[in-house]
């Protein structure tokens, strides 16, 4: 009688979480859609007007160049956010059955790594590859990238002459010893960056390089806005930091005191070879199941007006050259821009945080 | 197929009825429940098998020794901090009678409402180089002072204690509460002064809730990866991501994740040797707590102001600065950009902390129970298994049970194409179901470990004359065990609740498409350091925890302690 009771109480949890599930659980298409799909050809297919998106680049702010999408084409775009490691395996676990249409990233080294995995398929487009330069997509088209997100040299102007500064590499020298604020190495900012280090100089010239940081370094802040209150505080004198993290902070404080230095612009060879940039980017998921808007959406996205709006959206730079950038970034100059290709930033990551954990860098 | 299982499932509750099925019913429940949360566990350790061992050798000819040697001082700094404040504040307050006793009496499991993380920003923004307090210390007394830096292991230590003490707090209180009165007051009478009858009775009695309420804290401490991260305090969690993320070597990430399970065995070990033997039953419940002694003049000042600190750091603190940020948010765009999703996002993060919590709950009390009627060596052993989880980081849990979750997906899709000739599509992997599996697997330590500290008071002269009665072993456990066991369960389900509510991997890895919860709004934020917008969400996490902390204050301070 109780042991029932017990039982009662324990099926009844059950059904509501069945029912919870049911009520809540947005998994698109129903079987029956997905059989359709799966039998005709990809053009034919009918396409409910949505597209799911996997997404690590998570700001309130994008959202506003998406409902513009929305409103001229119709096509709802749907978010699930997540951290870019967890969304490859959840995309590698769902294989043919999953959700996502796009996946979106924030770092060229994870959109290797997707195409590496064999998760995107290539997407053969005009309109893509008029748009986007070269350099900034998949040589086999798994991946574009629409925004340029700048890595450089910020400074208090009250305590460094801009003359004073030259290369990321320089950075290295005593003189900056206890004047330098740092991102650890467990970002993929820093990484990419020390990536690109061991592309130019190899590996043991560059770990001279960052083991050189590491020695200066005043202290190891994980976040950019964070390094750029430190400077402005004075708690160091030069900082290194994604552009945008200082165009949030001059939008609520047009007085912030904090510069940014376009770093590696002028000199022979390496010292002038531009600055550093990673990007935001995404591509189409081999099992989508909504390929045709998907592929809109990257269009749009690719588009000059969708271009602007995405790039404005977080202050980046915009992949298509002939696009200004937004008016509180425009007023900082134009710069050069390093022509690696950003893949390697994938192929190399693990060699650079190897590097760092060996140079005593945090 | 509905019907065949329900018809399975009456005949079975109908043998479970008689007494000799009863008991085989029961040990079998236990046993398959231990194995569906022991199941993604062991898929974790089989992917730990085939590491890259030129990545681990790297590790350890590099950061690893340093990992583990912060992981060690992480554990024995907030273990002892927790122990002698949770201890200390529980045995102020049942004991004593000091100014502000009643309110402090509650108000000191507040702290357990604010996540680490969120604690540990408010402290960064607020005690480091650019924040408030180093600044007006720099503009007082000119700019070669101020504090060391808060970004290091001291800081996590503070930081983690804070947050955790509430665990220790909560179970001691209740062991001082519920059954040290009696054994406390006889001890009085033979002579013993208060602080002999403490040590020599009362603690010792109490050993098993302490002793279970520290290892929740170290298994809390060993998995923490965002507070670490803050201070630039890496330990061994803070490793696997480093090789997860970082190195892109998931096999090798959940090798170092089996390291960090030897450490847990070794805690549970050293719980199972601290516990002991010892087996304190209660047989008779006195009516009234233990006689308060009056702390008067500067002694009762000392015993508010330093309870008074505690919740200042540790609740008041981190709560004002929230509330700063939150009203500037609203006053900004703030409302019009999150007003209508703020609702779904509280909806769903109740909705998840309430399933999980039910559900631990239950599996909890069928693996106690079984445990219990068939006191086995293995039983106990699968039981103890069973409560890893927490020992675990919640991503490495979530990879585990992804792996489970999918393959069963993908098996059940290619039979019902044999047989059918259509999809089912994604059942487990990305639903509710799938979720809250993974948190009953990864919080089963907490919900075990209450609801087993509440069966064990019980008697079993108890079982024995229910059972001579002629009651079935389910009857004795709904008649007899259940309502005895009432506050073991609301705590057990409570601390869940607030668990599931603050926590972020396994959510992220496993939700359902596009399913929001106030943790991920907090983390997107904060990951981009933008921390006044993350200060609504968090702020709502932490009312929201405070909730069922009051429903269980209110139904455990029924019984009323004289004064």
């Amino acid at each position: 009688m109780a042991l029932r009771r017990f039982a009662l109480l324990v099926a009844a949890s059950l059904v509501v979480l069945v029912v919870a599930c049911g009520q809540t659980s947005p998994v698109p298409g129903t079987p029956r859609d997905f059989e359709e799909t799966a039998t005709l050809p990809r053009q034919m297919a009918k396409e409910e007007p949505v597209v799911y998106v996997y997404s690590s680049r998570h700001y309130g702010q994008v959202e506003a160049a998406f409902a513009e999408f929305t409103k001229e084409t119709g096509i709802e775009v749907r978010f699930s956010f997540g951290k870019d490691a967890e969304l490859r395996e959840r995309l590698k676990a769902e294989g043919e059955f999953t959700p996502a249409d796009v996946l979106f990233t924030v770092d060229a080294g994870n959109l290797w790594l997707a195409a590496e995995e064999g998760l995107l398929q290539p997407v053969e487009s005009d309109v893509l590859a008029e748009n986007i330069p070269e350099q900034w997509r998949d040589p086999e088209n798994r991946w574009f990238t629409f925004s340029l997100r700048v890595r450089t040299i910020a400074y208090h102007p009250d305590r460094v002459v801009p003359s004073e500064l030259s290369t990321y590499e320089a950075l290295a020298d005593p003189k900056w010893e206890g004047r330098l604020c740092l991102r650890p190495s467990t970002k993929t900012y820093t990484q990419a960056l020390v990536a690109n280090l061991i592309h130019y100089y190899g590996y043991e010239k560059a770990r001279e390089i960052v083991a050189g940081w590491a020695r200066n370094a005043a202290e190891f802040i994980d976040s950019d806005a964070r390094i750029l209150k430190t400077i402005a505080a004075g708690g160091c004198d030069v900082g290194i930091v994604n552009h945008y993290y200082l165009a949030r902070l001059v939008r609520e404080d047009p007085h912030f005191p904090v510069k940014l230095f376009w770093a590696n612009q002028e000199g022979e060879g390496l010292d002038g070879r531009g600055v550093h940039a990673n990007v935001s980017g995404a591509g189409v998921t081999r099992h989508a199941r909504h390929v045709n808007n998907a592929v809109r959406l990257l269009e749009w996205l690719a588009s000059e007006k969708g271009m602007k709006r995405f790039a404005d959206g977080n202050y980046e730079f915009p992949v298509n050259p002939n696009l200004k950038p937004h008016e509180i970034v425009a007023p900082w100059g134009a710069f050069k821009i390093d022509p690696i290709p950003v893949y390697l930033y994938g192929q190399l990551q693990a060699e650079a945080i190897r590097l760092m954990d060996e140079a005593g860098y945090k | 197929m509905l019907s065949i299982s329900w018809a399975w499932v009456r005949r079975w509750v109908h043998q479970a009825g008689s007494t000799r099925m009863g008991l085989d019913a029961w040990a079998v429940m236990a046993w398959v429940l231990a194995g569906l949360v022991l199941l993604p566990l062991l898929v974790v350790v089989r992917l730990a098998l085939n590491p890259d061992p030129e990545v681990l050798a790297h590790l350890w000819r590099t950061r690893l020794p340093e990992m583990l040697g912060n992981t060690l001082v992480l554990m024995a700094g907030v273990g002892t901090g927790t122990f002698l404040l949770g201890t200390g504040l529980a045995w102020l307050v049942t004991a004593h009678r000091f100014p502000g006793r009643e309110f402090f009496d509650w108000a000191l499991i507040l702290p357990m409402a604010v996540p680490s993380y969120v604690l540990a920003y408010s402290f960064m923004v607020l005690f480091d180089y650019a924040g408030p307090v180093q600044q007006v210390l720099r503009a007082w007394f000119g700019p070669q002072v101020g504090l060391p830096s808060i970004r290091s292991g001291a800081g996590a230590v503070l930081v983690m204690t804070l947050t955790l003490y509430p665990y220790v707090y909560l179970l001691a209180r209740a062991a001082f509460h519920e059954h040290a009165s009696a054994t406390f007051d006889l001890a009085r009478t033979l002579g013993a002064n208060r602080i002999r009858a403490f040590w020599q009775v009362v603690l010792p009695m109490a050993r098993p809730s302490l002793v279970a309420g520290l290892s929740l804290v170290l298994m809390e401490t060993l998995t923490e990866v965002g507070t670490v991260r803050f201070f630039n305090f890496p330990t061994l969690s803070d490793g696997i991501f480093r090789v997860w993320h970082g190195f892109m070597q998931r096999d090798a990430a959940v090798h170092l994740a089996v390291l960090l399970l030897a450490f847990a065995l070794v805690a549970l070990l050293v719980e199972r040797r601290l516990r002991g033997r010892a087996r304190y039953v209660q047989e008779t419940h006195s009516q009234w707590g233990i006689a308060r002694e009056p702390l008067t003049g500067y002694r009762g000042l000392l015993a508010t102001a330093f309870s008074a600190a505690v919740l200042f750091a540790g609740f008041l603190l981190p709560v004002a600065q929230l509330v700063v940020w939150s009203w500037k948010q609203l006053a900004g765009s703030g409302v019009a950009l999150w007003g209508p999703v703020y609702a779904r996002y509280v909806r769903n993060t109740w909705m998840l902390a309430g399933l999980a919590a039910v559900f631990a709950v239950l599996s909890a009390v069928v693996l106690a129970y079984g445990v219990r009627l068939r006191a086995t060596r293995w039983m106990r052993l699968a039981a103890r298994m069973a409560t890893l989880g927490y020992a675990v980081p919640g991503a490495v849990i979530g990879v585990g049970v992804l792996l489970t979750l999918s393959a069963a997906d993908h098996a059940l899709n290619t039979w019902t194409r044999a047989w059918w000739g259509t999809t089912a599509g994604l059942l487990f992997t990305g639903s509710l179901l799938g979720l809250t599996y993974a948190y009953v697997v990864r919080f089963m330590a907490v919900a075990y470990s209450s609801v087993e500290a509440s069966l064990e008071k019980i008697s079993s002269s108890m079982d024995a004359a229910a059972r001579i009665l002629g009651a079935s072993p389910g009857r004795v456990l709904w008649r007899v065990h259940l309502p005895l066991m009432r506050v073991g369960l609301l705590t057990a389900a409570l601390l869940v609740f607030v668990d599931v509510m603050k926590e972020l991997p396994i959510t992220l890895l496993l939700r359902p498409f596009g399913y929001e919860t106030l943790a991920l709004w907090v983390w997107q934020d904060v990951s981009e350091s933008l921390w006044e917008n993350a200060a609504l969400p968090a702020l709502t996490i932490v009312v929201a925890g405070l909730v069922p902390v009051v429903v269980l204050l209110r139904s455990s301070t029924h019984r009323r302690s004289r004064s």
